[in-house]
């Protein structure tokens, strides 16, 4: 999984740092940065403007996503009354890309949020334990690590069989393993400096040493890791649809769309290619705006 | 450097059973009992007994596993139901045209890869630099199999340069990587297999060259009158094991993540293998279709590990 999760700092240039003229906190800081990083502004108002168009799908003045017609399969774009053209069933292309919006983004958003939680809390707690509850999670992740994304979500969701709910069960278990790394590794750090000792000697409990002092350590880093996974969740849960994994149709969803919109590639290839441009535009912004935060958040991996 | 090697030998075993016993399990994350796939639906609980004892099934799950561990040892991976064919046979049959995709778009990703990464670390924040950065985001941010789709439309629905899908009239039998209508195949689908790596190799290239270009050496090179050329040629030499490492795992990865490019182009190998048994619910097949992969992924990555060690013993390893 690391493979796709790589920086892409120079992309945009130094942002140019405030001047510091009182002392700031970490997260005053983190949100100054980011206001003078036009680069990460920009693709974080495309995500938005993409999560609004989509959580609106239903009271857009949009054609029946599913409303099919048979005289008016695959029209090209422009086609009086559809702007971007029609599919193999004669159904909008416009409202079925903006409703598939809808699935593509909660299978790239959910996975990563479920495995943060579970596969952080994991790291936490093997690297605030250490010994030998640390070992048995952390082989039981490095045995997941054996395989590939893709291969580990195929796998799973092969054998359950398709639909969105083991779709999403295999995307978050593909995501647990390297979120759970991260918290360790910044657990682990922590866990050591002088500060969480003097919490230790003045009495505090355990679960007040990770609440307090854990946490606001290894949240950065483990979270500007998983905004870095949400491009990759899209990706590999585009893909499951395609295979036939995923949604199920007629439910329109962006992999879904591209698997069955192929077998038209002969007759009206720019429409069969536009499932395609929206998971590209989706999953570019949030790898910038990943690295855009994992700059603001100066946080090195 | 021996213990090292020892170690990370030893540490690949208990890694390489938990990939079995996940494997294993794939059965069982199956919706229903393994039985009732190969069973009709009124079978006699007489039937239903004899066969669960007939395919060890009666026994309980670890002896099972063990079982199958040892089956699968020796080479018995069950056969496919599909098929009625050994899976083994299935899966090194299609093993061989997944290793030649792989490995022609790993070594062309690399080529293109090192050259444009090398450029940009040398030329730092010029119009190469941020061309080839952009150009790497990119790579990762694409679906790959759409671009898949899109170079189809392009080259063979459009332009009719070149052949869609498959390895050519012959089949798999009859590919030769020295043919030219073996390259007119390859062409698309290594250009889409190699996008992946194309984009993280050029991103390692790239900081790999401009942290060695920083160091005291270069300046020691260039003070005793070094030309550029010659400047370049010793930082690439610096740079070019870390690459090559990430290179190998890059094979690995896309030797477990080859099936949605194979499907595109109905390249006969694992990953099409794959589709097949997912569309046909061969479980037998599917498990070890994934079984092989990962056990391959665990192995290259222990080779590169090896090899990073044995050319460069600085490297400090946990």
């Amino acid at each position: 999984m690391t493979d796709t999760n790589i920086s892409f700092a120079t992309a945009k240039g130094a942002a140019s740092e405030p001047q510091q003229d009182r002392v700031r906190s970490y997260w005053q800081l983190v949100r100054l940065r980011l206001r003078y990083d036009k680069v990460t502004l920009f693709f974080g108002m495309i995500i938005v403007a993409i999560v609004l168009i989509a959580l609106l799908a239903p009271i857009l003045p949009l054609r029946d996503p599913l409303e099919t017609s048979m005289i008016n399969r695959l029209k090209p774009i422009g086609h009086e009354g559809f702007i971007l053209g029609t599919d193999e069933l004669g159904r909008d292309m416009l409202s079925r890309i903006i409703w598939g919006g809808r699935s593509s983004l909660l299978m790239g958003l959910l996975p990563v949020a479920l495995a943060l939680l579970i596969g952080g809390g994991l790291g936490v707690i093997a690297g605030f334990m250490g010994g030998t509850v640390n070992m048995m999670i952390m082989r039981v992740m490095d045995v997941f690590y054996a395989f590939p994304s893709i291969l580990l979500a195929v796998a799973i969701s092969g054998a359950m069989g398709g639909g969105m709910l083991n779709g999403l069960i295999s995307l978050t278990v593909v995501f647990i393993p390297p979120l759970c790394r991260v918290a360790e590794t910044a657990t682990t750090q922590v866990r050591g400096l002088d500060f969480v000792e003097a919490a230790r000697a003045s009495g505090a409990g355990s679960a007040s040493i990770i609440g307090t002092h854990i946490l606001g350590n290894v949240l950065a880093p483990v979270f500007v890791y998983a905004s870095g996974m949400v491009s990759v969740s899209i990706l590999v849960a585009s893909g499951l649809s395609f295979l036939g994994l995923g949604v199920a149709p007629p439910t329109p969803d962006w992999g879904l769309m591209l698997s069955t919109l192929r077998q038209a590639i002969y007759v009206n290839p720019i429409v069969c290619a536009l499932p395609g441009i929206a998971i590209l535009i989706t999953s570019l912004s949030f790898n910038m705006l990943s690295d855009g935060l994992r700059q603001a958040m100066d946080v090195k991996m | 450097m021996i213990s090292y090697i020892i170690h990370r030998v030893l540490y690949a075993i208990p890694i390489s059973l938990g990939v079995t016993m996940f494997c294993f399990a794939l059965v069982y994350m199956a919706p229903g009992d393994p039985l009732t796939r190969l069973l009709p639906d009124d079978a006699s609980p007489e039937v239903i007994a004899m066969m669960k004892k007939a395919y060890g099934l009666d026994k309980p799950i670890p002896i099972q596993y063990f079982v199958w561990l040892g089956n699968a040892l020796s080479g018995d991976l069950g056969t496919s139901i599909q098929t009625n064919r050994p899976v083994l046979d299935e899966v090194s049959k299609a093993l061989v045209n997944t290793i030649i995709l792989s490995a022609v778009s790993v070594v062309v990703a690399f080529s293109v890869a090192f050259i444009l990464g090398t450029l940009a670390a040398y030329y730092n924040g010029s119009a190469v630099d941020r061309l080839a950065t952009g150009f790497s985001v990119l790579g990762v941010s694409v679906p790959n199999y759409w671009f898949g789709i899109v170079l189809i439309i392009l080259f063979s629905v459009q332009l009719r340069w070149l052949p869609a899908t498959g390895m050519g009239p012959g089949g798999s039998g009859s590919f030769s990587l020295f043919s030219l209508d073996g390259l007119r195949h390859l062409v698309l689908p290594v250009i889409t297999m190699a996008l992946i790596p194309l984009g993280i190799i050029m991103r390692t290239t790239r900081s790999a060259v401009s942290e060695v270009l920083g160091q005291d050496f270069v300046q020691t090179l260039r003070a005793k009158g070094l030309n550029e050329w010659a400047v370049v040629k010793h930082a690439v030499r610096n740079a070019l094991p870390g690459v090559l490492a990430v290179m190998g795992l890059q094979f690995g990865y896309l030797m477990g993540g080859s099936i949605l490019v194979e499907t595109i182009f109905t390249w006969p190998g694992t990953g099409s293998l794959l589709n097949q048994a997912i569309l046909n619910r061969d479980i037998p097949v599917l498990q070890g279709t994934i079984l092989v992969l990962a056990l391959i992924f665990v192995a290259t990555n222990l080779i590169v590990d090896l090899l990073q060690t044995a050319v460069d013993p600085r490297i400090k390893r946990n």
